[in-house]
């Protein structure tokens, strides 16, 4: 540590081509901390169901094919699952099609049992939407997008469900209160929220009665939670309607998974910047090494030993590294809230920053081997007799 | 002034082998950001032509009122029987006119690389097929037949998807479909997809309706009086579009995403690879100094130094983005990759590689170049000479 002054001073030897480097660097952080945290919530996805304990059954050969809701009581029945309800895609949106609403049409008691604990909703706004046939509770972030307040009565278009009645695709509700998410890692995902009473939505469409888009089920034991996939698609096996049971979190995943490999692409893009950047620090401090080979040839006259003069360069390099990676991952943890803008609906963690300082302490190392060997080579007086 | 300008620029030239390391700093920072830069691009490209190619002006699409996507929408055979009879639709030899109804659903099949299941649209398609569609192609096998469970797959699905050859079998729903040939379509988004006799498909997903009907018109004038006599007819609610007009809108929403994180990355990137730009041509000028100021010495101007020390970095910069350019095209032209398209199904598509985007990656170069070059070329125009001479 008594070394850091020297090191301090000749890191800032000339001044422009370190903040040149440093920057390079940053700039190169500051991409593989945004980079890394969009990976990172891309394959640690938390849809709008949570937990080890929550399994999804869905139709086996699409998702878009619907299932009896008759299954319910099969499922049910199977030991080991605690609850199970249904739900319907509705394909909700607002006056534009832009204005998504993830509008849920969901089995009141089912669904709040299964979910148990997840949702904050005062007892009074539960009471008004048991109560109302057509009540809908709305995530308090949706009441706010769109300017709705409790009491409002709300047209939702739905792309896909008629309406019996009159034939057309715009659903009214009344919105009888909100709910928020419990774990504000799940606000995100639920922003766009609305729930409503399934009773009303199969007793008002045109066609589709007495089917469900899916089934989710909440189980005792989580470590038995692959048996049980088993034992409720063993009860669908043969039928008309195969099934499809997976944990709930796989079920988010293969979805994510068919965007195409988002993995890949990033990675690909941050291979290229580091192997840019690798070149262009490298160059750097073997430039700045070659500069001052008679400074190193002194450091070795005065007693200065081979292996102390490698570990001077290699911590000069590993300071610079450090210090850009920590500013530039500095950044990107800043600019973590607009991209949470832009990719709607997917979480951020910041976590997902701290393997960076490993790869800056890396390309250090790699970046000031060749230099730092090449200082510990020195011959004390070639280099002072300027023979290079 | 330009013969002192082509002599400074071939002096600067001639020694740029002997600073050989700080130039390449130049030109394989600014290939990387051109490479990246290109070759996220060219996946939009790639997407839009894809969905762009799926569309003929004289062809329409006909969905329920309302229902955005063909996977959303439920026309029933009362509804595509007054649809054949609307005016502007092509007839073929007897009368009938070429009119496809159509089923789409879309079901699992494995990715070729993962494993995982992918939705893959399958698409039942009347008996009109290849007059409506005739870019379509069957080259290998052959058509499907009605009323039997049998399929065609598009190129790209049995490019990408497992199980999709000639003569293999594909369980869907408690039954086998057997797969019978493989078709090209002009490489539009039909190419991603499976197809099959529409009532056949009905029969299999119980289901009695269609989800949309694609018709051939007369011409492209015959939209408007084709479009007036659904939209105005009582009887029916539905939309109807070209089908140009359809794909786009479908593709609208994934191309904005691919076009922004590409230009941010790139942007990023860019400012990145000036600053290597900077301190290489800094360090170049400094390489220089006696030189350019014996040269400042014997009577040239400061502005053919500076231009010299410019161009140099313009031409380092040029030939950075021609490798990054390259290396995009080289490695990544034609490529096939799939995503979940705006419909809920994978679509296939290859990342295209275009004259336009080789040029915005070139000029990309050059601008970086011109950047990273102009404040160490006025250093060098500045030099004071006299300083220079007596510190070498």
């Amino acid at each position: 540590m008594k070394y850091f002054p020297l090191i301090w001073a000749t890191l800032w030897r000339k001044k422009t081509r370190t903040v040149f480097t440093l920057l390079s660097i940053v700039i190169a952080f500051l991409l593989f901390g945004v980079l890394e945290t969009i990976d990172h919530a891309f394959s640690h996805p938390s849809g709008g169901v949570t937990g080890a304990d929550k399994l999804v059954t869905t139709n086996k050969y699409s998702i878009t094919l619907s299932l009896p809701f008759a299954d319910a009581q099969q499922i049910r029945s199977v030991p080991g699952v605690a609850e199970a309800t249904w739900i319907s895609w509705f394909g909700g949106y607002y006056q534009e099609p832009k204005n998504f609403v993830f509008a849920l049409p969901v089995d009141t008691d089912s669904y709040f049992n299964l979910h148990k604990g997840e949702f904050v909703v005062s007892d009074e706004h539960m009471q008004a939407y048991r109560n109302t046939r057509t009540g809908a509770l709305a995530n308090s972030a949706l009441l706010k997008k769109f300017g709705w307040k409790i009491g409002d009565k709300i047209p939702l278009h739905s792309t896909i469900w008629t309406r019996k009645d009159d034939g057309s695709l715009d659903w009214t509700f009344d919105i009888v209160g909100s709910f928020s998410a419990k774990d504000p890692t799940q606000a995100g995902a639920q922003a766009t929220t609305l729930l409503f009473h399934y009773e009303l939505f199969d007793e008002g469409r045109s066609f589709g009665k007495g089917s469900v888009g899916w089934f989710e089920e909440r189980v005792n034991d989580a470590s038995q939670s692959a048996a049980i996939s088993s034992r409720i698609d063993a009860l669908f096996a043969n039928s008309p309607n195969e099934t499809k049971t997976q944990p709930a979190n796989d079920f988010a995943m293969a979805f994510i998974k068919q965007l195409g490999d988002i993995g890949f692409v990033l990675r690909a893009i941050l291979g290229a910047v580091f192997f840019t950047l690798l070149f262009l620090t490298g160059n750097t401090m073997m430039q700045s090494v070659r500069e001052r080979i008679p400074e190193l040839a002194v450091l070795k006259t005065l007693g200065f030993g081979d292996g102390r003069v490698l570990r001077l360069v290699l911590a000069e390099s590993l300071l610079l590294c450090v210090i850009a990676a920590i500013i530039g991952l500095a950044l990107s943890y800043a600019m973590l809230p607009i991209i949470k803008i832009a990719l709607q609906g997917v979480e951020l963690t910041p976590s997902a920053l701290i393997p960076g300082i490993g790869v800056a302490v890396l390309l250090a190392l790699i970046v000031g081997a060749a230099p730092a060997l090449r200082a510990m080579r020195l011959n004390i007086v070639d280099a002072l007799a300027d023979k290079r | 002034m330009f013969k002192q300008l082509t002599a400074v620029i071939g002096m600067s030239l001639q020694t740029l082998p002997q600073r050989i390391g700080a130039s390449s700093v130049i030109v394989i920072g600014i290939a990387g950001v051109v490479a990246v830069l290109v070759s996220v691009l060219a996946m939009g490209v790639g997407f839009r032509h894809t969905l762009a190619d799926s569309g003929r002006a004289d062809r329409v699409i006909i969905l329920r009122g309302g229902s955005d996507a063909e996977l959303n929408s439920n026309l029933t055979r009362s509804d595509v029987d007054t649809i054949s009879n609307a005016p502007g639709l092509a007839k073929d030899a007897s009368g009938k006119a070429l009119l496809s109804n159509e089923l789409v659903t879309v079901v699992n099949v494995p990715k070729m690389d993962t494993g995982t299941d992918a939705n893959v649209t399958l698409r039942g398609v009347g008996l009109k097929l290849t007059e409506v569609r005739p870019e379509l192609k069957v080259f290998a096998g052959r058509m499907f037949r009605p009323a039997v469970r049998e399929l065609i797959a598009g190129v790209g699905a049995a490019k990408q998807f497992r199980g999709l050859s000639v003569g293999s079998v594909l369980h869907l729903r408690n039954a086998d479909w057997t797969v019978t040939g493989i078709f090209s379509s002009n490489g539009d988004v039909h190419e991603s997809e499976l197809l099959a006799d529409v009532d056949t498909v009905g029969s299999s997903i119980e289901r009695s309706g269609y989800s949309s009907a694609v018709g051939l018109l007369t011409g492209a004038a015959a939209f408007g009086r084709f479009k007036d006599a659904l939209t105005t007819d009582p009887q029916l609610k539905v939309d109807v579009q070209r089908e140009p007009e359809y794909y786009a809108a479908q593709s609208k929403n994934l191309t904005q995403v691919i076009n922004v994180v590409g230009n941010t990355v790139a942007i990023i990137m860019a400012i990145g690879a000036m600053f290597g730009a900077l301190n290489s041509m800094y360090s170049a000028v400094a390489a220089r100094g006696l030189e350019i100021a014996t040269l400042r010495a014997i009577g040239f101007g400061a502005l053919p130094v500076l231009i010299s020390v410019m161009i140099e970095a313009l031409l380092l910069s040029l030939l950075g983005g021609v490798v990054g350019a390259s290396l995009a095209w080289l490695f990544f032209n034609g490529h096939s990759v799939s995503t979940l398209g705006g419909a809920f199904a994978q679509v296939v598509f290859q990342l295209t590689v275009t004259r336009a985007l080789i040029i915005t990656g070139v000029v990309w170069a050059c601008v970086i170049g011109l950047l990273g070059g102009l404040f160490p070329a006025l250093r060098a125009a500045r030099l004071p000479v006299a300083e220079a001479l007596r510190a070498a």
